[in-house]
């Protein structure tokens, strides 16, 4: 398979103070397209960083991320937020969804982004709220929702515009094993049927399970490939 | 546009707050609108015939009479067209509640006045009755005058020499205002100098003011000059002004309208900034995570500084609003409780109005949208 993201000696530290901290050494790293990746290791390893790093949500010290031939480490903040538009979606530990407005303008919100119009807008939202099997509750708000439902609007706020990659951090942390294992098989269909490529942070052995390959973070460093 | 339901959305997030914030915008814009249309109501308008007439008065009061013999000379001055004069006179109709203002004028006095409409024979009415007085139409819509009518006025001032304080007119006449703009004129009543010159106990022969029509009013200026100097170091010296400089002047007795008007809006903008300022801040801060989503799924930093700055100004532009509609409705009213059509909220007002609730919604909004524009979204969403 083609590689979808490679990173190169990619390096990430903060400064506290005077103090310069680094978490995440010289990591190279590939993910195919297609592929579903669990990063594991233990808190403070440096999983969360790294998702950034892929997602474009922060950038890195060092090193270089080629993501479908795009070097997303060289773009500036407006160019990184309008390809963040366009080829991530984003799924978090506790939804982020906003809580005034209904499922359905939640799954709309990154078409706003786009020129669709109105009517296209609320059909792919429509579309995705089907698909993640919450289409009968596309007028409720977060708070009128369970932890599971809150989670599928969120998926289907991540693949409504049809991004290459899904980056999920701890997509099951805060639910139930019998939910968990729901949310987790939605994941691998979208992967499986709809050839999203999945990395996925997550303590959950079982959550990993699900995935493909399973990459092992040990103080900032790729400890091991367990695909 | 299609931003706006997310920022309608941002705005509905905490009811009660937005509806309280909303309210006291609305109140500082009621009380903005009010008082601005009290400003205008006491702000002399230019007028093409306002222009061309200028007041003579004492120089030391205006309730310092002039010598009635100051009429031929003011006549001789080149520049002078026409000259005519007025004494206030402050009669009560009934009771005190009832005051408006009243004058005795020189036969001539509504030439200088060609904004004033009165029927040829009514005019006419006034000119060959001695007893004869002309009112506004509000003043006989208020009142229910009609022509014949006679009207009796206590005098406050002068007492009739026949020892009775009753001065009793007869009404020929009911004049309006050609421009709506200057209905408040039409608050007045007018009678005859020459019956009370003649009826009065003291003062005979002499007149409150001139009123002095120029032939250019580009030369006004040094007509004026001309008439002081021509009675520069006499017992009776004069001030002459244009008449927007002399109703500015009058005006001036009740305080500078301006001046009051614009520090109590200062007083309540300041407050107001203050308040809405505060309340924007902690809405912000308060959905620091939810921005930093946005900015996740690809909302641009300027998108961000837009939305929350959409949020102040969607505030202010609807309280102001609203509040400035309600001022409309509190002016009529106003309107309608004092001297009929004097008190409006303008184009003018609403303009300032406008650029005011902009104003106000950059100041309140920019901080937190700026704070909201350069926040890091890996660092805020650690917040949640």
């Amino acid at each position: 398979m083609d590689n979808l993201v490679t990173l190169r000696g990619v390096t990430k530290s903060y400064q506290r103070g005077k103090q310069n901290i680094e978490v995440l050494h010289s990591i190279d790293m590939d993910i195919a397209q297609g592929d579903f990746v669990a990063l594991m290791g233990p808190s403070g390893s440096g999983k969360t960083t790294l998702l950034n790093l892929i997602g474009g949500l922060d950038r890195v010290s060092a090193g270089s991320i080629e993501i479908a031939g795009t070097r997303i480490d060289r773009m500036d903040s407006g160019q990184l937020a309008r390809w963040r538009a366009a080829n991530i979606g984003f799924v978090f530990q506790f939804y982020n969804l906003l809580p005034m407005l209904s499922a359905q303008k939640n799954v709309e919100l990154p078409l706003l982004l786009t020129r669709l119009s109105a009517r296209e807008r609320r059909r792919n939202a429509s579309i995705a709220l089907a698909l993640v099997g919450l289409d009968d509750r596309a007028q409720h708000r977060p708070g009128e929702l369970s932890g599971g439902q809150e989670q599928r609007v969120a998926i289907a706020r991540a693949i409504v515009s049809d991004p290459k990659i899904l980056v999920c951090d701890e997509p099951t942390g805060d639910l139930d094993r019998h939910t968990a294992d729901e949310i987790m098989g939605l994941l691998q269909q979208l992967n499986r049927e709809h050839g999203k490529t999945i990395v996925m942070v997550t303590h959950d052995p079982k959550a990993a399970g699900f995935a493909h390959r399973r990459l092992h973070l040990d103080k900032g460093t790729l400890a091991g490939d367990g695909s | 546009m299609k931003f706006l339901p997310l920022v309608w959305a941002a705005l509905l997030r905490k009811k009660v707050r937005t509806i309280l914030t909303l309210l006291s915008i609305i109140v500082a814009f009621l009380l903005f609108g009010m008082l601005d249309a009290v400003r205008v109501a006491f702000t002399v308008r230019d007028s093409l015939e306002g222009a061309s007439r200028l007041v003579v008065s004492s120089r030391l009061s205006i309730i310092q009479p002039l010598p009635y013999a100051d009429l031929a000379q003011i006549r001789r001055i080149p520049g002078v067209e026409q000259v005519a004069f007025a004494n206030w006179f402050g009669g009560i109709y009934q009771e005190r509640k009832n005051f408006f203002a009243n004058f005795a004028v020189s036969p001539d006095y509504l030439d200088m006045y060609p904004e004033f409409v009165l029927p040829e024979e009514q005019r006419q009415a006034f000119l060959d009755t001695r007893t004869g007085a002309i009112v506004g139409n509000n003043l006989a819509k208020r009142y229910g005058f009609k022509v014949g009518d006679r009207i009796p006025l206590q005098a406050t001032i002068f007492p009739h020499r026949n020892g009775d304080n009753t001065w009793t007119f007869d009404l020929v006449g009911i004049f309006h205002t050609r421009e709506a703009r200057d209905r408040n004129q039409e608050d007045q009543m007018l009678f005859r100098y020459d019956y009370f010159d003649e009826g009065r106990t003291f003062g005979q022969g002499t007149v409150g003011w001139y009123m002095v029509k120029v032939d250019d009013p580009g030369r006004a200026q040094q007509v004026a000059q001309a008439i002081d100097r021509l009675f520069a170091n006499s017992a009776d010296e004069t001030r002459t002004q244009t008449e927007k400089q002399f109703t500015l002047d009058f005006a001036k007795q009740i305080g500078d309208i301006g001046l009051i008007v614009s520090s109590i809006m200062g007083a309540v903008f300041f407050t107001i900034l203050l308040l809405t300022g505060n309340t924007m801040s902690q809405a912000v801060r308060e959905r620091i995570p939810e921005l930093a989503v946005l900015k996740t799924i690809g909302f641009s930093n300027q998108s961000v500084l837009w939305l929350v700055l959409g949020e102040s100004l969607l505030l202010a532009v609807i309280g102001g609003s609203v509040g400035m509609l309600l001022a409309m409705a509190g002016a009529g009213a106003l309107s309608a409780a004092f001297r009929g059509g004097a008190f409006a909220v303008g184009a003018q007002s609403w303009l300032t109005g406008l650029m005011i609730m902009l104003v106000l919604g950059v100041a309140v909004g920019l901080p937190p949208a700026w704070r909201a524009m350069r926040l890091r979204i890996v660092d805020a969403l650690i917040e949640r």
